[in-house]
């Protein structure tokens, strides 16, 4: 006890007071939890755990919705999350009436999915949003909750398909089909009793194409009369396609 | 001896307090232990959450993959990762493989404001779109070097980060091999996808599982009888990303290209 040589003991209370604060910092700096199952504090599992869910996730809008979602359960919809489209619905779950989910109803929506994008599967169903039935919205022919094909009798594609089909590619994409037919009423559904009419001469084109018409800023203008002066546009011009002869 | 005891045995006016105290803390020691019994019989009824009886995984099918990036979109709003490019916990990325030259990779905001046509002049010779995440890597180089234990393996088989923990020094970014990390500019702390964690717990799908619309993403367990991916195992041929560095991801992909990188 009496022999520790002098030097040493300042040495020795050094120390003490370096492990001593070194305990002291440990006990301080890391927390309790840590090292209890690895390098880690256990804790953060139980704080990650408790993050907030934003998503309700589909089973969530079964109850309230049932109506929606037996339509959508067998439609083309049927893989598609509720919250895929309306966004996260947590909110809305929990306060029906004080968060309503949006609906996007317009048509840069769907084509998200369905725009042609040569990269995507072959076989999925996909359309040109610029030639598809522009100017609409999709909701007008597709119900989003089950996007069977439209009914037959609503649109002139559905029985005129390859008339449609063709003109839905050319310059004339825009113009719908009354442009330069008229539709007895009735013809969508007995067309053989209710005639449509074809255009009866040029006018019907150079209302659009005659030099000087304002109507349509993008059609060609062309002097009508030196063009055309014995024929009817149509006997060079497929008016479906007019680009094609 | 009787000094100790006189010590010991308060006089009568003490006791008095002493009594009056314990009428006190009786209902609080009470509510105690009645919360203590609520919180027992709640644990029971949710069927406490046991780690050790989970292995997630996910799967991934290439083929179903149509690009809508809807995964990426909604994993953005589920764990508010920053609404800025460069931010994700999830991103959808295209190849585009040309009959000649490179293949051309591009992910503009993750793929959730679509993509860019692709140049006419281009002859593809095959494209499609491969969705990425954290692979929560068995063998995680980021776990393996970060300085604080700020971010680890869970039980459950989960890579998570700490955020309160972690002290932002970006060794976990420079190391992941997959570029599944990102510094979060308002927190400053490393991010990166915990397959949802709050919401597998809770028994629900990670989101971008929940929302994917073609179930080219399968979410599961490994070595369950009753998991999605055991079929989706059972009836692909698997491959995982950069298996040569030996870090036994975890996300599982099915008809990957072998330009994929
Ligand atoms: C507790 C019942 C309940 C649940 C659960 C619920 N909803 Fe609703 N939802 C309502 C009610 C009630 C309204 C009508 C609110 C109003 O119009 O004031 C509504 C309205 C909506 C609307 C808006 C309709 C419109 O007219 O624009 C959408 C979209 C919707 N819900 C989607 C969902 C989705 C998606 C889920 C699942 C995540 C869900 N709801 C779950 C009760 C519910
Ligand atoms: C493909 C996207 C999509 C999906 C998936 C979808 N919705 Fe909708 N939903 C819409 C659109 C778009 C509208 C607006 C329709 C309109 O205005 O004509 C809408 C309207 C609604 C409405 C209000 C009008 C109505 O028809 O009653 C409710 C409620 C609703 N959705 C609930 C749901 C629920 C519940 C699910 C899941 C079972 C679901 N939606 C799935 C796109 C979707
Ligand atoms: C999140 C992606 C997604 C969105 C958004 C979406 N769809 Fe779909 N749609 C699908 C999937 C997946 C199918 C099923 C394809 C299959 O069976 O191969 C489908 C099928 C369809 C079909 C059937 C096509 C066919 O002939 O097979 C139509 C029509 C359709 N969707 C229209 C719409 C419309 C209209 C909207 C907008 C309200 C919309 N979709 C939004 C994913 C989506
Ligand atoms: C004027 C009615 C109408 C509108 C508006 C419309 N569609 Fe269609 N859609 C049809 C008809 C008719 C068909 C079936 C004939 C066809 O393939 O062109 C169809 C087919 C489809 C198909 C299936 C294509 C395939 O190859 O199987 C998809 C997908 C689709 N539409 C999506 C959309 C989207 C997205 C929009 C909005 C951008 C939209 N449609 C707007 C009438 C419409
Ligand atoms: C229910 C199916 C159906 C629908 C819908 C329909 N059509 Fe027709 N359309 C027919 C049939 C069938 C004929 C042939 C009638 C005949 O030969 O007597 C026809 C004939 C025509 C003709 C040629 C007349 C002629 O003299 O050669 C035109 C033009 C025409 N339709 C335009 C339209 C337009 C424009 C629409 C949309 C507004 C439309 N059709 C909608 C079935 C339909
Ligand atoms: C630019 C004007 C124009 C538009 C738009 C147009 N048509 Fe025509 N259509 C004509 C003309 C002109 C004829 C006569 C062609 C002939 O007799 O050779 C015709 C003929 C027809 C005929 C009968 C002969 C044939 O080619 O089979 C049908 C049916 C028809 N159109 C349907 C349609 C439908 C359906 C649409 C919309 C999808 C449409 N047309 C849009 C100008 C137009
Ligand atoms: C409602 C206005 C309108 C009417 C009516 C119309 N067109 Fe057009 N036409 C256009 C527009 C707009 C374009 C150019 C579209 C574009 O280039 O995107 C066009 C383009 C053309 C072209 C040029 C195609 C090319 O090669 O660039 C021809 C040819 C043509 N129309 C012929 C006709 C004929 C024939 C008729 C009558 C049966 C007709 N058009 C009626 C609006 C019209
Ligand atoms: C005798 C055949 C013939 C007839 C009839 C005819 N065209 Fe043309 N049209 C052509 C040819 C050939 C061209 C392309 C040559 C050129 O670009 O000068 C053309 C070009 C056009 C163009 C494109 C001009 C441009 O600047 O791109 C328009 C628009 C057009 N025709 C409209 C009409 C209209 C409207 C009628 C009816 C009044 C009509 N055509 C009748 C043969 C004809």
């Amino acid at each position: 006890m009496s022999k520790i040589p002098q030097q040493i003991i300042p040495i020795v209370i050094i120390l003490m007071i370096v492990v001593g604060s070194f305990i002291a910092a440990k006990n301080i700096f890391v927390p309790s939890s840590f090292g209890e199952q690895g390098h880690f504090r256990t804790e953060a599992i139980q704080e990650n755990m408790d993050l907030e869910q934003v998503y309700a996730g589909a089973d969530a809008c079964y109850d309230c919705h049932d109506d929606v979602a037996e339509i959508k359960s067998d439609s083309y919809h049927k893989g598609l999350s509720c919250e895929v489209c309306h966004g996260p619905a947590s909110q809305h779950v929990e306060a029906p009436d004080e968060f309503i989910p949006d609906a996007p109803r317009g048509r840069g929506y769907c084509p998200l999915c369905h725009g042609y994008n040569p990269s995507r599967p072959s076989g999925f169903p996909q359309i040109n949003p610029e030639r598809h039935n522009p100017g609409k919205a999709c909701m007008s022919c597709h119900d989003p909750h089950n996007p069977l094909l439209p009914h037959a009798p609503e649109e002139c594609s559905a029985c005129h398909q390859e008339i449609a089909s063709v003109k839905i590619v050319s310059h004339h994409a825009t113009l719908p089909c009354t442009q330069c037919h008229t539709i007895e009423k009735g013809h969508k559904t007995s067309p053989k009793f209710s005639k449509a009419h074809k255009p009866i001469d040029n006018s019907t084109c150079a209302y659009c194409h005659e030099k000087g018409s304002t109507i349509k800023k993008a059609a060609p203008k062309i002097n009508v009369e030196l063009h055309s002066d014995r024929y009817l546009c149509w006997d060079c011009h497929y008016p479906h396609y007019p680009e094609a002869f | 001896m009787k000094t100790i005891t006189d010590k010991l045995i308060r006089p009568e006016i003490e006791r008095r307090a002493f009594l009056k105290n314990c009428s006190k803390t009786l209902p609080s020691l009470l509510l105690l232990v009645a919360s203590f019994d609520v919180q027992q019989l709640m644990a029971k009824e949710n069927g406490v959450y046991d780690p050790t009886e989970h292995n997630y995984a996910m799967g991934i099918n290439i083929k179903k993959c149509i690009g809508c990036a809807r995964c990426a979109d909604a994993c953005k709003s589920e764990n508010k990762v920053p609404r800025k490019p460069h931010f994700f916990r999830t991103w959808v990325e295209r190849y585009v493989i040309p009959e000649e030259g490179e293949p051309i990779v591009d992910s503009p905001n993750g793929g959730i404001d679509g993509y860019p046509e692709i140049s006419q002049k281009l002859h593809i010779q095959r494209t499609f779109f491969v969705p990425k995440l954290c692979n929560h890597c068995v063998k995680a180089p980021c776990v393996q070097v970060c300085p604080v234990g700020a971010t680890f393996n869970t039980k459950d088989g989960v890579v998570l980060v700490d955020p309160k923990w972690c002290v932002g020094c970006r060794y976990c970014i420079q190391a992941c091999p997959y570029g599944a990390r990102y510094l979060h500019p308002e927190t400053n702390v490393a991010d990166k996808c915990t397959f949802c964690y709050h919401r597998i717990t809770d028994g629900k799908l990670p989101v971008c599982v929940e929302v994917c619309p073609t179930q080219a993403r399968i979410f599961g367990e490994k070595g369950q009888k009753s998991s999605p991916l055991r079929r989706f195992f059972r009836f692909n041929e698997i491959h995982t990303l950069k298996p040569g560095l030996n870090t036994k991801p975890k996300v599982y992909y099915a008809g990957l290209d072998g330009e994929v990188i």
